[in-house]
């Protein structure tokens, strides 16, 4: 092997599922001791490219190489073989299961005892605790990343691929992450990190490979580019970065939320406590935390579903809504998106038709006596999507045929043209391309500008400090005093949303202070 | 290569196709069978399948017997589109007709035309009483009504082996098991002379007319299907997981219950140990067979309609045990499954490369 | 005492050993993630095949045998639907019970009335010691001691091997297993397999043991209260026995009430085994929490990977 030649190549990768060429002659090559970025929006192709690398998936045509040779992965177990592991964005885990066993399942068969000495090396030398004793259902996200990672880590790979690894993770945890890359890349192995956090690969990445839609159409080092210049790189055109917050009015109480309290007995729930906030109307207010600190508890307590909180008052435009249900919030002029599309927002097995009447059911435009005005719902479906853009092949198309950025758009459509006076979405733009996020937003933006009250929960920081007027902090259930987002820094958010996460769960990484 | 996948909207002509094309297995597997039984094939085939429908005796019969299958398919069909399997509509059935029966054994000496419909709506009930106790037990207990509604099946069945040997035995009935014969008033009419269809099957058939009304039509329907389809989504939607499990057992319980007694009262006139040739399990397959869909039902419902009197007379001429019925039902049940696949995945041919490995 | 203490436990054993089979062959099963409700189909043809078996050879055992792999082929049509056709899990399973229904009593119309060579027990006291704390343990037919050995040791496979470690993964979530790289549908199908292979000899315990003959539908529902057993033991194999010995017991009161003479009607005697495991199942299920965390997560649902 060529003292220069890469440790990966590929050439003229391609790659069709139905409905869509996610993969497009690709061409990419990383050197050993790099670390190497791949950016695209969702749906540009980067997850199909690395589970082709990792022998996932098979690709259609083209050729791979490796450490010179010619490289074909019939599988994950032949690329791990080879020397290429992977930690995936949605992780391999057996809940009812320990650390341990987790950990021994990923690899050949050893001996128990042995295989623990060895992962508690590993874990030391890294700087990544673990309680190999404890069942995966308990543990929190960034601990799950960790057995994640050491497992890749117990087969020494020379090739480590990261897929959207800091999604889930406090600024600290994100930290410790890069320093452990760095730790690797310094040790001579590569790692390929997938990530639309433009920021974060401009700190850690030495070079980058862009792709967009299925091709890839530049190559780059990121510390020489901006987080502006590389999103055009993305999506191929100049991006609007106003932010168009024009001062508001502040109207009526919209949504009105004091000393809320709600238990559950579900293994890993959150219990909420003295929640309180008012959003008033032509208001958006943020709240911030990382996945799993109550963001789906506070949903349900506000929609309604699973019942009355145990304590507290939920106001929706100045009436009181604590029994009522999720239809009758509606008539109040609430509406709401959660943060799971299909299966809770949108069902995957009927049409967008049919979806359309899902959280219109009580209109009686749409359904009198019981009996439903199919026509008239047909014609709401039209609309929503022809003014949210949404491409699909046509309204009896099943929700589940949709990509991901265009069901989003037809749900947070489906709930915008209800015209309600209280909005609540969960994760408006999670797994969305940068071209629908852009469009949800500006939708947002525009249905405050007419005078909603909106609350967006997320995990994406720059979205709440790019759309919201004001901001919290949700952590474990609690929430932090609301700031005007002007007076807040990504750097102070991210410590509330990691200190009492921290603190509470009474985990800490040995390489933060 | 050949690659399945998955469709981006429902295929009407598939839906449709894959009954046929498990109809027409079945018929090829009972070649075989009849085959090595040493009957002759097209002889055999013809008596289960075809002679039923040539004579209006034949086709009475099937009507007979397609009316309680299509009733209790239809009220399955709304459990099954939820998601709440009710597997234990025999035993509903059977205790609507004890309950209704009951009625008519109670008052056997009465002529008022309120009796009928009263036992009727008797029959509703006990079917629906049977089905609140796996709907009480799942909604309050979590415990699941398919094992809960199945061994309710078995304890019907004793029940009324117990009710027709013991404490309502038809004093002159020379000892024979089963109740005094119905009163006149209590039996549903025929509408048909020298054949034994009675008004009974009228509302077997507008069944599942209105069961598809509501299905494709209502809110009530939407929701059904919601439910079944996805239980978070409808749960959004407002649909009450406790109410949804309730009203489709109630609504299954209270058709399979009908049926029952509707038959004691319009076929048997009485009471006995056996008034069910199975047809709450059969129903079942019915059910799927018409893809839960009121208007599949019905035919599904004839089609193995014809499969039982088939059944029957292959029985009298060509020696056939009676249990070659049930065996071509589950045959039936098992290649429409195995159909199933292709209303959900198209075959593709793709261009992948060979794989080899590292 | 003895005399009445030692035959009781004897048919209570015996009673029981048919749902052993049955319940720990579909706990398997399901700890891979499917749920098979055609044990009772299986069983049926067990019992039917390992009959006509021991007729034709004129061996018990033989009979046993065959009775065994007619259930892991009876088992085979389901996980072929399940796991390659991917068919709605439910719904097989009951066509699978009402199949085998349907064909046990058809292949099995021409014996019933036939008798054969019972499967004996390996010691049988002197008729005039009657009975003993000795036959106790020595003289119950091989098949309860099989059935407990069966039992103990898929205990130990699934919490103390790789492979049962793996199979638990499966039943788990599917999908991190085949990202893994685990042969889920393989596995799913061995563990089916066994399911039948189980609830075959079950059935055949039946007609070569239990009441050696043959007669329709002989199961009774024992393979639906298998079904219930594997729930009320939260899916672990040991609590499967205390289960399948309740039952035993259970059948018992229902055989000896008619001696003690509690004058209650047979019939409502015969409803004692589906009450009780209507009861059982109550109490185990009302435990949502507890179920939850023991059942395998992935039960009853289809395994579709991303290919």
């Amino acid at each position: 092997m060529l003292p220069d030649s890469p440790l990966l190549q590929l050439k003229g990768i391609d790659k069709s599922f139905p409905g869509c060429r996610a993969n497009e002659g690709i061409d990419l090559d990383i050197q050993a001791g790099e670390i190497h970025a791949l950016l695209g929006e969702n749906g540009a192709g980067k997850s199909t490219l690395v589970k082709i690398i990792y022998g996932v998936l098979r690709p259609d045509h083209g050729d791979l190489w490796w450490q010179g040779n010619p490289l074909r992965v019939a599988s994950p177990a032949a690329a791990r073989r080879v020397g290429i592991g992977m930690v995936f964005q949605h992780f391999s885990l057996f809940e009812a299961m320990t650390v341990l066993e987790n950990i021994a399942l990923a690899l050949p068969a050893q001996d128990v005892g042995a295989l623990r000495d060895k992962v508690d090396a590993t874990a030391e030398s890294y700087g990544l605790a673990l309680d190999l004793d404890r069942d995966v259902y308990e543990l929190s996200m960034g601990e799950r990343q960790r057995i994640e990672i050491v497992r890749s880590l117990l087969q020494n790979p020379q090739l480590l691929i990261l897929d959207e690894p800091t999604s889930v993770l406090t600024p600290q945890e994100t930290d410790t992450l890069f320093t452990t890359l760095r730790a690797l890349a310094d040790e001579g192995r590569a790692v390929l990190y997938i990530s639309h956090k433009l920021e974060e690969v401009r700190r850690l990445c030495d070079r980058a490979t862009i792709l967009r839609g299925g091709q890839r159409v530049a190559d780059c080092i990121p510390a020489e580019e901006t987080a502006q210049s590389l999103a055009e790189k993305m999506i191929g055109r100049r991006i609007d970065q106003s932010t168009g917050k024009a001062p508001r009015q502040s109207g009526q109480p919209g949504l009105r939320v004091s000393k809320l309290r709600t238990s559950s007995a579900a293994p890993h729930s959150i219990s909420l406590s003295d929640m309180s906030f008012t959003i008033n109307q032509g208001e958006i207010l943020g709240i911030a935390g990382i996945a799993g600190n109550g963001q789906t508890e506070l949903m349900t307590a506000l929609t309604g579903e699973t019942g009355p909180p145990s304590s507290g008052l939920i106001e929706i435009m100045g009436a009181t809504a604590n029994q009522l249900g999720p239809v009758a919030r509606r008539k109040l002029s609430a509406a709401f998106v959660p943060e799971e599309r299909v299966g809770h927002a949108a069902v995957g097995d009927m049409s967008l038709v049919e979806n359309s009447f899902l959280t219109t059911l009580d209109d009686p435009a749409f359904c009198k006596h019981g009996i439903i005005n199919w026509p008239a719902v047909r014609a709401f479906s039209d609309q929503i999507t022809h003014d949210f853009d949404v491409r699909s092949s046509g309204v009896d198309a099943l929700a589940s045929s949709l990509s991901g950025g265009n069901l989003q758009k037809f749900i947070v459509g489906r709930e915008m043209l209800q015209r309600p006076g209280v909005l609540v979405v969960s994760q408006p733009t999670w797994g969305v391309d940068a071209g629908a996020a852009a469009d949800i937003h500006r939708a947002i933006r525009s249905l405050a500008e007419a005078g909603s009250a909106i609350l967006i929960i997320s995990q994406d920081l720059d979205e709440i400090l790019a759309l919201c007027d004001r901001v919290a902090v949700i952590s474990q259930g609690t929430l932090s005093p609301v700031q005007p987002a002007q007076d807040v820094t990504p750097e102070q958010v991210g410590l509330l949303m990691g200190i009492r996460h921290d603190a509470i769960t009474n985990e800490g990484t040995r390489a933060t202070t | 290569m050949l690659r399945l996948e998955p469709r981006a909207t429902h295929s009407v002509l598939a839906a449709w196709l894959s009954p046929l094309v498990a109809l027409v297995m079945t018929v090829i597997t009972g070649t075989v069978i009849f085959i090595a039984m040493g009957k002759d094939p097209a002889a055999t085939l013809y008596i289960y399948f075809l002679q039923p429908l040539v004579s209006a005796s034949g086709l009475s019969e099937v009507a007979v017997k397609a009316g309680p299958l299509v009733l209790i398919a239809t009220g399955l069909s709304f459990g099954f589109r939820a998601g709440v399997w009710n597997i234990g509509a025999e035993g509903q059935y059977i205790l609507g007709a004890i309950v209704g029966g009951g009625l008519a054994v109670f008052f056997h000496d009465s002529t008022n035309a309120l009796l009928l419909p009263s036992i009727l709506v008797f029959g509703i009930v006990g079917g629906m009483i049977w089905a609140a106790i796996p709907a009480l037990l799942r909604t309050r207990f979590n415990a699941n009504e398919i094992l809960v509604s199945l061994m309710l099946v078995y304890i019907a069945e004793l029940l009324l082996v117990y009710l027709v040997h013991g404490p309502w035995r038809n004093p002159q009935g020379w000892g024979f098991p089963g109740t005094r014969t119905f009163p006149d008033a209590a039996v549903l009419p025929i509408f048909f002379a020298q054949h034994r269809l009675h008004w009974g099957l009228i509302l077997a058939l507008t069944a599942p007319l209105l069961a598809w009304f509501l299905v494709a039509k209502t809110r009530f329907g939407y929701r059904v299907r919601l439910f079944g389809s996805a239980p978070l989504a409808a749960r959004h939607a407002g649909v009450g997981s406790t109410r949804m499990i309730w009203m489709t057992l109630l609504i299954s319980g209270g058709l399979a219950g009908l049926a029952g007694v509707i038959e004691a009262s319009g076929t048997i006139g009485q009471l006995m140990p056996n008034i069910s040739p199975g047809y709450g399990f059969t129903a079942i397959i019915v059910a799927f067979l018409g893809r839960l869909h009121p208007l599949g039902i019905l035919l599904a419902g004839i089609v193995i309609a014809v499969t039982y009197i088939g059944g029957e007379n292959a029985q009298i001429v060509a020696g056939l045990p009676k249990a070659v019925t049930g065996l071509f039902q589950g045959v039936i049940l098992f290649y429409l499954l195995a159909f199933d696949l292709v209303t959900r995945y198209r075959l593709v041919f793709s261009r992948a490369s060979r794989p080899e490995h590292a | 005492m003895l005399d009445l203490i030692i035959p009781s436990v004897m048919t209570m054993m015996t009673a029981a050993t048919p749902l052993i089979f049955a319940a720990t062959g579909e706990l398997v099963c399901e700890k891979s993630g499917v749920l098979n409700l055609g044990v009772e189909g299986m069983m049926l043809i067990g019992a039917v095949f390992g009959f006509i078996g021991a007729t034709v050879t004129g061996d018990p055992y033989m009979g046993l045998i065959v009775g065994a792999f007619s259930g892991i082929m009876a088992s085979l049509i389901f996980a072929i639907l399940t796991l390659l056709l991917v068919s709605n899990q439910v719904a097989t399973g009951l066509a699978l019970t009402i199949f085998g229904t349907g064909l046990s009593a058809l292949v099995g119309a021409n014996y019933v009335g036939e008798t054969i060579d019972r499967i004996r027990p390996l010691y049988v006291p002197n008729s005039a010691d009657g009975p003993s704390v000795a036959q106790l343990f020595f003289g119950h037919d091989p098949m309860v001691y099989l059935g407990l050995l069966v039992l103990l040791a898929c205990a130990g496979f699934l919490s103390r091997s790789r492979w049962g470690m793996i199979l638990r993964a499966v039943g788990d979530s599917d999908q991190s297993a085949h990202a893994i790289g685990y042969p889920v549908i393989q596995i799913r199908f061995a563990a089916v397999a066994f399911g039948g292979l189980m609830a075959g000899i079950g059935g055949a315990y039946l007609s070569l043991a239990y009441t050696p003959l043959w007669a329709e539908n002989m199961s009774a529902g024992r393979g639906w209260i298998a079904l219930a057993l594997v729930v009320f033991a939260s899916w672990r194999p040991i609590r499967v026995l205390f289960g399948a010995i309740l039952f035993g017991g259970i059948t018992i009161v229902q055989l000896n009430a008619q001696a003690i003479g509690l004058g209650i009607p047979g019939a409502i005697m015969s409803m004692l085994p589906y009450v009780a495991t209507i009861l059982v199942l109550v109490l185990i299920s009302s435990n949502a929490m507890r179920v939850r965390l023991n059942a395998p997560a992935c039960l009853g649902q289809p395994f579709r990977p991303e290919r």
